[in-house]
């Protein structure tokens, strides 16, 4: 399977008409025809399979189109400068709320017990593990995945990727690959920005608002943090990378006709980007940590 | 020389096409003529690859285009320019950079150069200065002037029009006629140019064909076509609406 068919113009119509067509059809005497195919590809089981199937073939041709460094340095760059430059603001946000919230919310329930000073370990796992890589990909994927979804979208039905196609440019190299790149490359410096700010405004409200001795709180977060809770979280928002551009970029060239066409695939690449963030983070939470245990 | 043989798509339960065959010499000016949403986009749209079809063959200089991967296509489309219905501009960039966009890809030039040949393509669809407009700022006609400009800059053998003139007024469209004929003989490309417009097909074409009911039903040189006496092509040309049509709206 090459990836031709996903960039071909959709101009069939919506599925209730197919629907009353194939009907139509049956009751000419087609009725003892039965395809399997093409009976599973009509259910959402059959559509959610050929979806994935299609992700693939799109990550299997942008992967090889990085190894063979098709993509214009000058793409790229503009790429990094949107999704990693402008996106700092809402990550700093991010970033520092959580890292206040979460530890006022440790601090009130640390307390009760006298463990106030393992209050920043808590955060600082926390925001490494889990809540920094997960949170900015979210945030990423509201910014960055709805906006490339709807630029290739938009581009996609004013024929603008056919017209790709003819100046002999291949839209995986001039249009996938540079966000795919600028996306896992931005991704985990946004990351890590997340979690410093979180933990040092954790410090701060830890010291300043609620009073926790400053010395022993550092000292407990350095004693309980590891140099694999950083990796782990790098390793993730790497990944967390190429689901939101990948996802960003499927659903724009496959977007169907018109505004409305546009306005969905939009929907749909926050929605999926979101939800496959947060699936893949259970699943690669196990597989890192069997990775750690194994090179202990 | 592009060869269509036995050429089959359909999209979900749709047929468009069933079974075209045609064949367009190097050098000639084919005009591919029939109604709305009969197929002729998506007949133009397999000659360069854009769509694949269920079944049939599409052979450019003998080359079996339909199982390509969309790599090996790139190959083949350097051949080509295409001018689409509604232009197709790259809406983030300039005009100079729609032009140039396929020199930077793939000719290694100096800015200066690939200016001066901008410049002089520019100049031969009649839009001198307007580099640095943005697609917004054009009417429709100067849109496609564009699309024409970009296509041809790097001198392909093929040139493809998708209804260029449909949608601009007849001085605008007399206009682009008089610009495809000169890309034709000034570059000696083939030209392949769909359309309803009959006056634009007499103009522009030495070889018309008719697709109607998913097949090529008629072709041959424009004076014994236009002249044809068939009362399907008669219809078209003379543009009749059919009387069963009518007959069934009325009684819907």
């Amino acid at each position: 399977m090459n990836c031709r068919r996903i960039f071909e113009a959709d101009f069939s119509q919506p599925k209730a008409k197919q629907s009353q067509q194939s009907g139509a059809g049956n009751a000419g005497g087609n009725l003892l025809v039965f395809r399997p195919m093409n009976f599973l590809e009509s259910t959402w089981v059959g559509s959610w399979l050929n979806g994935l199937g299609r992700i693939a073939v799109l990550a299997r041709d942008a992967i090889a189109s990085c190894l063979t460094f098709k993509a214009s340095r000058r793409d790229l760059l503009y790429q990094i400068y949107f999704i990693g430059i402008k996106s700092q603001a809402v990550v700093l946000v991010t970033g520092a709320f959580t890292g206040m919230v979460l530890t006022a919310q440790t601090y009130f329930q640390f307390h009760k017990v006298k463990m106030d000073t393992a209050t920043l370990a808590v955060v600082g796992v926390s925001m490494c593990d889990e809540l920094g890589p997960v949170l900015t990909a979210l945030m990423v994927a509201g910014r960055v995945g709805a906006a490339i979804a709807a630029e290739i979208g938009t581009m996609r039905v004013t024929e603008q990727i056919d017209a790709l196609r003819t100046l002999a440019t291949h839209p995986i190299d001039y249009l996938v690959v540079p966000r795919l790149l600028a996306s896992i490359i931005a991704l985990p410096l946004l990351t890590m920005e997340a979690i410093v700010l979180g933990i040092i405004s954790g410090y701060v409200i830890g010291t300043q608002l609620l009073g926790i001795d400053p010395t022993y709180l550092y000292y407990d977060m350095m004693q309980y943090m590891n140099d694999a809770d950083v990796v782990f979280g790098l390793v993730k928002s790497f990944v967390y990378g190429g689901i939101v551009a990948l996802i960003g970029c499927y659903k724009g060239l496959t977007c169907g006709m018109g505004a409305e066409g546009v306005g969905r695939a939009t929907t749909e690449a926050v929605v999926y980007s979101s939800i496959t963030i947060l699936i893949t983070n259970f699943f690669l939470t196990l597989f890192l940590q069997r990775i750690y245990v194994l090179m202990q | 020389m592009i060869e269509v043989r036995q050429l089959k798509k359909s999209f979900g339960s749709q047929l468009i096409l069933d079974g075209v065959d045609l064949r367009i010499e190097s050098g000639e000016s084919a005009v591919i003529i029939g109604r709305s949403g009969g197929g002729k986009s998506v007949l133009l749209k397999h000659l360069i690859g854009l769509l694949q079809p269920d079944a049939g063959e599409v052979l450019v200089d003998g080359e079996n285009i339909t199982r390509m991967t969309e790599r090996q296509l790139l190959r083949v489309r350097r051949k080509f320019g295409m001018v689409f219905q509604g232009a197709a501009l790259f809406d983030s960039m300039t005009v100079a950079e729609n032009v140039a966009f396929g020199l930077r890809r793939h000719e290694h030039l100096t800015e200066a150069e690939i200016a001066k040949r901008v410049a002089a393509v520019l100049d031969v669809v009649d839009l001198p200065g307007t580099e640095n407009k943005k697609p917004a700022e054009l009417s429709g006609g100067m849109r496609k002037r564009v699309g024409l400009a970009r296509a041809i800059i790097y001198e392909p053998q093929i040139v493809l029009y998708d209804e260029p003139t449909t949608g601009l007024d007849p001085i605008v469209s007399d206009s682009i006629d008089q610009l495809i004929i000169r890309v034709r003989d000034h570059l000696k490309v083939t030209s392949i140019v769909v359309t309803h417009d009959m006056r634009s097909a007499q103009r522009v074409g030495n070889h018309v064909f008719l697709l109607h009911e998913k097949r090529i039903y008629a072709s041959g040189p424009p004076a014994e076509f236009f002249a044809s006496t068939d009362a399907i092509v008669r219809q078209f040309v003379d543009g009749v609406a059919d009387a069963k049509t009518d007959a069934k709206t009325i009684e819907f």
